[in-house]
């Protein structure tokens, strides 16, 4: 078909600690690379337009959602999936906090949401209410399990001061 | 319906003048492509009509902030996570740090550039009107050269820009300010968090001896540009902040200078009113 000039393009990056190699179109989503090329089905895909955050990872430490990074971008990068987040076979805090106050219902939004979480903790490790909302606040849980969620991360962020 | 992936070319120049010489060698076929945080939505829809781009993201000469006495300086990939980061920002342009917080959610924020906010020229954007207010330049450069013009007159229509093939914006250079200023900004939406604005109102002044010196004043989404209302602001210079009279004469004079329009996110009646109200909240402020 006329107007195909893109040839797929090796992209070198790291995911969750691995080196990994893949070949993708170069503005082909990371989130579909991710899920597709990597097999890392846990990333999910929402809304597909930067809205819901259920695709958020971090990239180079970043919250960033994949739906909207193009595979080029990707190249060199330091990437942190849902599959990451966990210590060979210990849970995250946060991971335990969710499963401890239900902060999981259907699951489509969770690793979203945990990966917003988590990345807010990096930022602040002991953010207030108003910070943990705003961390939040990219991510859409269509339960509307939004208090759970909310209660979760508070407990995370107690836990570990209790740990502390 | 999605794009067709393979019609879409993107390259990594590896700097910022090779960037523009391949934008220079054939004129209007490579543009610019940043954050990805529209032009990434408009792929996913299937209405990205654009089929070639360079990935700026990783230019040095487009990242950093830069402070001297007389002026801030942004580099156009500055993010609005790293705008909100900034301590002087923070200090002296609060109104461009709210504007950045209230833009899309922490991961939009992370991606998405002022210069790509400018570049994308929607009027309902946030960040253009603390530019307008703060009296923002912005650096345009292509092959072989560059230019300062003044951001308020950079935008001349809708999504129309004083911007030719095989440019880029480079930076963007705010003043900073001298004596005290008070400021004012709102975002109006259908909700706090990350959506689109209704209307968006950023002001700032500065009182001497009971009366208004110095105003600014910068709307989004009430007109097909961002809209600075200078005539709201001739009205308003010289007098009282406290005046009934006067705020009914400047929300008039508003009311004639802006041109809302009915859109999927609100009425043009309804933007009038919003704009009227926060005028008055703003007229409190200077006052205050």
């Amino acid at each position: 078909m006329p107007g195909e000039r893109a040839r797929k393009i090796r992209v070198s990056c790291v995911v969750n600690g691995a080196a990994v190699t893949c070949d993708a179109y170069p503005m082909a989503r990371l989130l579909d690379v991710l899920r597709e090329e990597m097999k890392l089905t846990g990333t999910k895909e929402g809304c597909g337009e930067g809205e819901c955050g259920a695709c958020a990872i971090e990239m180079d430490g970043a919250l960033v959602n994949s739906c909207l990074v193009p595979a080029l971008q990707a190249e060199g990068a330091k990437i942190r999936t849902i599959e990451g987040v966990a210590c060979g076979g210990s849970l995250h805090a946060v991971q335990q906090a969710f499963i401890a106050h239900g902060g999981a219902q259907c699951g489509i939004c969770t690793p979203g949401m945990i990966l917003a979480a988590v990345n807010l903790l990096a930022r602040h490790p002991q953010p207030n209410d108003a910070q943990i909302r705003d961390g939040l606040s990219g991510n859409l849980c269509r339960c509307t399990g939004y208090m759970k969620i909310f209660e979760s991360v508070v407990a995370a962020v107690r836990d570990a001061e209790t740990r502390a | 319906m999605r794009a067709h992936l393979p019609a879409y070319e993107m390259e990594t120049p590896r700097d910022l003048a090779a960037a523009l010489s391949r934008m220079a060698s054939e004129p209007d076929v490579w543009r610019a492509f940043a954050g990805g945080t529209d032009l990434m939505v408009l792929l996913e829809a299937g209405k990205l009509p654009h089929r070639k781009f360079l990935n700026i993201w990783n230019l040095a000469e487009l990242r950093g902030i830069t402070v001297t006495a007389e002026h801030v300086t942004l580099g156009a990939l500055t993010t609005y996570a790293e705008v909100q980061r900034h301590e002087i920002l923070a200090r002296e342009f609060p109104l461009l740090c709210r504007a950045a917080a209230e833009t899309g959610s922490v991961a939009t924020q992370n991606r998405g550039t002022l210069g790509g906010n400018i570049a994308n020229a929607s009027p309902a954007a946030d960040s253009p009107p603390a530019l307008i207010v703060y009296d923002a330049e912005i650096e345009i450069v292509l092959a072989g050269g560059a230019r300062w013009v003044p951001y308020a007159s950079f935008h001349t229509g809708y999504k129309k820009m004083n911007l030719q093939a095989g440019e880029l914006i480079r930076a963007i250079r705010l003043v900073r300010p001298r004596g005290a200023w008070k400021q004012y900004f709102r975002k109006v939406g259908t909700r706090r968090a990350q959506a689109i604005s209704k209307i968006c109102f950023a002001g700032a002044g500065r009182v001497e001896a009971g009366r208004i010196a110095e105003v600014r004043i910068a709307l989004g989404s009430v007109a097909p540009t961002v809209l600075r209302a200078v005539r709201v602001e001739e009205l308003l210079r010289g007098q009282r902040p406290v005046d009934a009279a006067l705020l009914l004469a400047a929300q008039d004079a508003l009311s004639a200078e802006i041109a809302p329009i009915d859109d999927m996110r609100s009425t043009g009646r309804y933007r009038r009113n919003v704009a009227r109200n926060l005028l008055a909240e703003f007229l409190e402020v200077l006052a205050s």
